[in-house]
């Protein structure tokens, strides 16, 4: 699924990085420790986060994920979506909580990562 | 074998085709140029514009602009046959026109073209206004382009990893007892708000230097958890990578407080971190078995209160 479809399908708003939205999501991931996303996820992943600040960048560029959904609507940082602009990592934002999104997110096929 | 190996060249062929076709847009090979008339003009009139532009068929447009319909060649025979040669367009044109968007894909015209069996459709934007017309000859100029443009991609993507000097080139070029690039980040203690930046510029300049990617990760995330640590719990200190023949260490220094117990600090789960940090999602205490985890060696030293020394190396593989 590419991550354009997910926006549409799920009504995500879009914060950063407008024009990176044409990338296949390999997968999810949903974690509030950065540490624990830079362990597991995995390239072109999709991560759920209530993080705001611009250190969710730093963590997605670096693992190469397609892109961060922060739930509940919660607003990035300006700071973040500055970096996140710069470093060209979509930031999008559902009024869902990270269960009720997760939850909608297999069911239209998107799967998390074996634990290893 | 051989026969095989030509049709698998020919489906390799014909697929770049086909992917072009959900690629295009139909604006996109719709030919700009185009001769319009007014259904006032007569057929002669039609007759003349048809010579001397060299076409068969143009679409009708009204004095707003507006496509009231297609007339052809075919029309035309008809009206020269019927005697209708300075009828006005009006009567003779075809007003059950097929249209396109210009924001269709072109595997869309090209179903119409097939079902259809006209030779040109007028392309109309989400206005409806008319923007062009497209033949099977401007789909065609189209597709070469394309191939043209991406041709030219490849070409030049070729031509600029030939002359990136990979660091592995470079160490077998040039001879000394020793040779080292060493890149130095200063890192600010007691805050997170520009942690990471060292990480990223080293792996961005790792990256120039020609290192593969999954290594590049790998040296990206543990430099990452390093820095984070240098800024979260130290008075601040320096990120020092050195690249050399056999890999990369990257080493971050710090100007105390230090670490009573290594052994404790190394386990997962064991942290110290104040609640500030804890709210930045950090302070797990995953940050160094994690970058144990990337790393090929991790030494960490510490004596409280001058400070900590970690060293991690990576190693290129193959």
């Amino acid at each position: 699924m590419k991550l354009s479809d997910v926006v549409k399908e799920f009504g995500l708003e879009v914060k950063a990085a407008s024009g990176n939205l044409d990338q296949e999501v390999t997968g999810g991931y949903v974690s509030d420790l950065l540490s624990d996303v830079l362990a597991h996820a995995e390239d072109g992943v999709l991560w759920v986060t209530l993080h705001i600040h611009q250190n969710i960048v730093a963590v997605a560029s670096h693992k190469g994920l397609s892109g961060i959904v922060l739930v509940q609507s919660r607003q990035p940082e300006k700071d973040t979506i500055a970096k996140a602009e710069e470093e060209n990592i979509p930031i999008l934002v559902t009024g869902l909580s990270a269960f009720e999104l997760v939850g909608r997110l297999y069911k239209a096929g998107i799967r998390g990562i074996e634990a290893d | 074998m051989a026969e095989q190996g030509t049709r698998q060249g020919a489906m390799d062929r014909l697929t770049k085709t086909q992917e072009m076709v959900y690629e295009l847009r139909v604006g996109e090979v719709t030919a700009p140029k185009m001769v319009t008339v007014t259904p006032d003009q007569t057929m002669a009139e039609f007759r003349v514009l048809l010579r001397d532009n060299r076409i068969s068929g143009t679409p009708v447009v009204d004095e707003n602009g507006k496509l009231v319909g297609m007339v052809s060649i075919e029309d035309l025979i008809n009206a020269l046959t019927e005697n209708a040669i300075n009828a006005p367009i009006r009567e003779r044109m075809k007003t059950k026109v097929e249209c396109l968007y210009e924001d269709e894909l072109l595997v869309h015209c090209i179903a119409k073209f097939s079902k259809f069996g006209y030779r040109r459709y007028p392309v109309l934007n989400r206005d409806n206004e008319l923007t062009g017309i497209i033949t099977k000859g401007s789909i065609v100029e189209g597709l070469l382009k394309k191939l043209e443009v991406e041709y030219e991609q490849s070409e030049s993507k070729a031509s600029v990893s030939r002359q990136r000097p990979t660091m592995r080139k470079f160490f077998e070029d040039v001879s000394a007892d020793e040779i080292s690039f060493t890149f130095k980040y200063y890192v600010a203690g007691q805050t997170l708000k520009d942690a990471g930046k060292a990480a990223s510029e080293l792996k961005n300049a790792l990256k120039k230097l020609g290192v593969c990617p999954p290594l590049l990760r790998r040296i990206g995330v543990a430099t990452y958890e390093a820095e984070i640590n240098v800024a979260s719990y130290t008075k601040g200190g320096e990120i020092r990578a050195q690249v050399e023949k056999w890999g990369i260490t990257v080493e971050a220094v710090d100007n105390g407080p230090g670490i009573p117990d290594v052994e404790q600090a190394l386990q997962p789960g064991y942290s110290t971190a104040p609640d500030w940090v804890r709210e930045l999602g950090f302070g797990a205490g995953m940050g160094l078995v994690n970058m144990k985890k990337c790393s090929d060696e991790m030494v960490l030293k510490s004596s409280v209160p001058e400070g900590t020394h970690l060293t991690m190396q990576f190693y290129y593989t193959s």
